[in-house]
């Protein structure tokens, strides 16, 4: 297990719902400094909502989130913006701006957030385009991208303004062999190279023990796994081996809970 | 045995209607409390983009692009929208005019009748149709792509960035609106009643100017169709940010928009014309 001082973001307790629905129930969660953690999950057990919560987008109906030693929760408008400026977040659908080009769009929180000259702009754009491999594409429009592309820029605008930690929501769905490499690539190589600490949020589970260096396995609003992907990979948990091996039935059953089949058929 | 039966289907039919009344009441009080819920919501929100305005003198460039994505593109509806009802009018009136001998009163008609009522109503009908819509939908689907998620986590926050220069531009660009479509209007009912019905032309411009009035007719039409613009632009922005985030919620906000600014519209119309040209 890690040390306090090396956690960048401390989940304690954590409770949520929305509504009637329970989403967590008393979740632990550490994600170290440095490190690539994932969170992993069937759909529908509130991964997103995590990252949500993290970024103070949610607020927790019980239970702490420490970032950076800040209580998200607890953070008054100003002070949240603040932190979010440390904070890059790329979106499942890219979320770029859809009525700008690719250019601006990563150019986008440097002129929000700096005095920098345009030139000065341009030449950190074109550093970030050129890390994630789309400097060439700084003209297009979202529209002329395609999704593996889009995240790519996605990518490219979160680091734009030099963030401690980046948050990726599904990065890999509905993307080709190629362009899953490309992006596991990225995110290993940046969070090495930036020094960043990267959360990720995923149920593709060949990729992410590959790149990861902690996973949590979250069902039913709890932890019910966590370790390197070598120790998932050994755990004796029925639920999380059916995860890590894809089983069609075990814990999460098959059928969706229903009367007794006599019941409807005789 | 035939009083049992009765006593029995009594019975049932007091259990029918009890259950018919809790629902429909149940019904009722959860309708009540979402409406209520909703209009809450709204005011906040307005709180929140009023509270936002300030932050535009630093971006006047954001206000100007809206001001021209909400008023000069919705400039060619309202001109075309503006020089038919103008003509139309010309033409009614003169033939009722001109039963009379008043003809020479063509000028003054048409005018009242577009800087008073049809000028601010018919252009802010149009306007919640053209740019209202177009605010709500590209707000509901900015929602639905994340990309005002994305900004909130970018630090960047949305109420400033996208919702508070439309709403202003909305604002600012309803009363040229409605002045623009007053102008060509009455230049629609010249056209017609000077220009192809033989309406002396000294007549018609002069007793418009003796009168139409500029503080009780003039003014009151510019009052009338600046609150227009802040209700329109107001429903609009909301429904846009508070749109459930899917294809079918976005269409259904949009469809809103132009119901609920249309009927404002006229609601309001009633209530600022008995103010101020009503003798109650």
């Amino acid at each position: 297990m890690t040390t306090m001082n090396d956690n960048l973001v401390e989940v304690r307790g954590l409770k949520f719902h929305f509504a009637q629905r329970v989403i967590f129930d008393g979740v632990d969660m550490n994600f170290q400094r440095g490190k690539v953690t994932t969170i992993m999950g069937p759909s529908g057990t509130g991964k997103t909502t995590l990252l949500r919560l993290i970024g103070g987008q949610l607020k927790p109906n019980q239970g702490s989130v420490m970032v950076d030693g800040l209580s998200v929760p607890e953070l008054s408008h100003n002070e949240l913006y603040g932190l979010r400026k440390r904070i890059g977040m790329m979106f499942q659908s890219g979320a770029l701006f859809t009525g700008v080009s690719v250019f601006d769009n990563v150019a986008f929180p440097l002129r929000e957030h700096t005095d920098l000259s345009e030139t000065m702009i341009r030449d950190l754009v074109l550093m970030k385009l050129q890390a994630v491999g789309l400097r060439g594409a700084r003209n297009l429009m979202p529209a002329e991208l395609s999704g593996g592309m889009a995240r790519r820029i996605a990518l490219a605008r979160a680091v734009a303004m030099d963030p401690m930690m980046i948050m990726y929501d599904e990065p890999f769905t509905g993307q080709d062999p190629i362009t899953v490499g490309v992006i596991m690539k990225l995110i290993r190589t940046i969070n090495d190279s930036l020094g960043l600490t990267s959360i990720i949020v995923s149920h593709d589970v060949q990729e992410v023990s590959a790149i990861s260096d902690y996973l949590y396995m979250i069902s039913n609003g709890k932890v019910v796994g966590e370790g390197t992907p070598g120790e998932l990979g050994d755990s004796n948990s029925r639920w999380v081996q059916q995860f890590m091996k894809g089983e069609p039935d075990g814990p999460v059953p098959f059928h969706y809970p229903a009367e007794e089949i006599e019941r409807d058929f005789f | 045995m035939l009083a049992v039966v009765s006593v029995a289907h009594q019975a049932w039919f007091k259990i029918i209607i009890k259950f018919l009344m809790f629902n429909w009441f149940q019904y009722l009080g959860r309708s009540a409390l979402l409406v209520f819920q909703r209009l809450g919501r709204a005011h906040l929100f307005l709180l929140r983009v009023l509270a936002a305005i300030p932050s535009l003198f630093a971006h006047f460039g954001l206000l100007v692009a809206e001001i021209y994505s909400v008023g000069v593109l919705s400039m060619l509806i309202i001109v075309v929208a503006g020089l038919s009802v103008g003509m139309v009018l010309g033409l009614q009136m003169y033939n009722t005019l001109v039963d009379f001998g008043a003809e020479s009163t063509l000028g003054p008609v048409v005018a009242l009748s577009l800087v008073r009522e049809l000028g601010p109503v018919i252009a802010a009908l149009l306007f919640a149709g053209r740019a209202g819509s177009a605010l709500t939908a590209e707000i509901g689907l900015m929602k639905a792509t994340e990309q005002l998620s994305g900004m909130e986590m970018m630090a960047v926050d949305p109420i400033k960035r996208i919702i508070a220069p439309r709403f202003v531009a909305g604002i600012i660009s309803m009363p040229l609106l409605a002045a623009m479509f007053s102008a060509v209007g009455i230049w629609g009912g010249y056209f017609v009643g000077v220009g192809l019905l033989g309406v002396d032309d000294g007549a018609f411009w002069a007793q418009m100017q003796a009168k139409v009035d500029l503080y009780d007719d003039v003014l009151n039409g510019v009052i009338k169709s600046i609150i227009f613009g802040v209700a329109i632009t107001w429903v609009a922005v909301f429904e846009g940010y508070d749109a459930v985030p899917t294809t079918e919620g976005v269409s259904r906000a949009t469809t809103h928009t132009v119901v609920y600014a249309s009927l404002i519209v006229l609601a309001l119309d009633f209530i600022l014309t008995a103010l101020m040209f009503g003798e109650m």
